[in-house]
């Protein structure tokens, strides 16, 4: 378990969590290197077919980040952004996925040092948490079945 | 005259209610018949494996094939179906997108088999006995298909051209998508047999959806009798129309239930669970977390709600269950 690396995609909003993000390069802080952002206009943009794309595709965790309560340049963005992490976590748990694997979290422009910390934090608990695997490699039942495909019925 | 199409229908894991949406083709049912050669319909004639086997490659203009692929046998039946057809469509919720079967997905085999020939209630079962793929008495040996992990839609197993939606698909959906083969007026390869649009579009109640919604208090269908000119959705009962691909008609609104979504998404929407949820999570008027969490208490099974009919084919395709899937 070593070697291995959780890879963290983080959504996140332009006007505050992005700057913080670029404020922590700029100020040359050191976080672990495992998230790789995207940029979104808003939260609000964050839409829960973006974190199963990311799963489907290799991620272990999906950070989201947006303006603080209040503060979101669209008025709702953020709220919304809640209501459906709220949402995305129960439908985690039925799905056997951790819900530490999605985490919203809010950091404002000026919160670089807050950007390094939740990366950090989250990192440390992908890696105790381990890869993720949710589906199966395709053809991974037949290999188990070698009876499957024989024709054993014609 | 020149030969008719051979037509091949064909059942996985499903319910019987595609098979009855072929029946209610009603007197059209004889029309199509007369157009066609039917060279296999296990519900209905006696066909077997040998006579689809015996045909040559590509020799059905096509198979229309319900259900989820679940086991072993529909694997083998539908490559081979695949390999005589020019065309293959996906009939139904379960081959278009897993179905509610899928849900098994939440679970695999082992769970599955110890609930139902072990822990469940009624089972009597005190030797334990479980299907195995192999089993002898009385130097007789018997073979029974292997039951997978994992149902799957029917594009995860075999290419399928056509999909016509539903659970089940209503009449005029199988009619049309029926005429348009005889006629040869298919739209391109990969095309759903069905609207374009959202079905709010075609909603009578549409009109009484306001432009932005926001909600206190969500619904649930036996806590309320709806009133019968408004947008149900607009009533707190979470309707799916908004995401899910019109053409039925808005069957289940006109019976006065909110659309649980059986059509599947839009050509644009890529996890229909997903988009549902975010869509429906968004309308909730609350701000403050503990708000949220109550308000979301009225969706106390989002998987049964949002991927009713598409878990297999979602993003996520099933439970993650630790690797205890193969
Ligand atoms: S949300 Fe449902 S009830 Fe409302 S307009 Fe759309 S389909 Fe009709
Ligand atoms: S209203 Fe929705 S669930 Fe009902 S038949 Fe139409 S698409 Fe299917
Ligand atoms: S602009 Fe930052 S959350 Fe909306």
């Amino acid at each position: 378990m070593s070697a291995y690396e959780p890879k963290i995609v983080g959504i996140f909003c332009n006007w505050c969590a992005y700057t913080a993000a670029d404020l922590a390069g700029i100020s040359r802080m050191k976080y672990a290197p495992n998230v790789r952002i995207i940029r979104v206009m808003c939260s609000g943009r964050f839409d829960p077919q973006m974190v199963f794309w990311a799963f489907k595709h290799g991620a272990d965790g999906v950070l989201i980040a947006g303006c603080h309560p209040g503060d979101c340049h669209y008025q709702e963005g953020n709220y919304k952004a809640l209501r459906r992490y709220k949402l995305l976590q129960k439908l985690l748990d039925q799905l056997g996925i951790e819900r530490e694997r999605v985490r919203l979290e809010w950091i404002s422009a000026s919160e670089g040092e807050k950007v390094k910390q939740v990366i950090d934090e989250m990192t440390e608990t992908l890696r105790r948490l381990g890869p993720l695997k949710i589906q199966e490699a395709p053809g991974e039942e037949a290999a188990a079945a070698p009876a499957a495909g024989g024709g054993h019925h014609g | 005259m020149a030969e008719k199409p051979k037509v091949a229908f064909y059942w996985c894991g499903s319910c019987g209610g595609c098979e009855e949406a072929v029946v209610d083709l009603a007197e059209d049912l004889l029309t199509v018949a007369e157009a066609v050669d039917i060279v296999l319909w296990p519900v209905a004639m006696d066909f077997k494996k040998q006579d689809v086997e015996a045909l040559p490659d590509g020799a059905i203009t096509a198979s229309f094939i319900n259900g989820t692929v679940r086991l072993s046998e529909h694997e083998e039946w539908v490559k081979l179906l695949r390999r005589k057809s020019q065309l293959v469509f996906a009939f139904g919720s379960c081959a278009h997108l897993g179905g509610i079967p899928g849900l098994a997905n939440l679970s695999n085999r082992e769970e599955i088999f110890r609930w139902y020939y072990k822990e469940g209630p009624t089972v009597h079962n005190p030797d334990g006995h479980e299907p195995t793929p192999e089993f002898r008495q009385n130097g007789y040996a018997f073979e029974l298909p292997e039951f997978w992990n994992t149902a799957r839609a029917l594009d995860q197993v075999i290419e399928v051209d056509y999909y016509i939606p539903g659970c089940p698909p209503p009449a005029h959906i199988v009619k049309d998508a029926v005429m348009a083969l005889l006629q040869g007026q298919l739209p391109p390869k990969g095309s759903v047999l069905a609207g374009s649009r959202a079905l709010c579009h075609e909603c009578p109640l549409n009109e009484t959806k306001p432009e932005k919604l926001l909600l206190k208090d969500l619904k649930r269908p036996h806590e309320v009798i709806p009133k019968p000119d408004e947008c149900l959705l607009a009533q707190g009962l979470l309707c799916l129309g908004p995401v899910t691909r019109g053409g039925c008609g808005a069957l289940c609104i006109n019976a006065h239930m909110p659309c649980t979504g059986c059509f599947g998404p839009l050509d644009h929407i890529r996890d229909f669970g997903a988009k549902g949820l975010g869509a429906l999570a968004s309308i909730v008027d609350f701000q403050d977390e503990d708000d949220i969490e109550r308000a979301l208490e009225k969706i106390p099974d989002p998987v049964g709600t949002f991927f009713k009919y598409s878990l297999p084919a979602s993003l996520v395709q099933r439970r993650n269950m630790g690797g205890k899937t193969s």
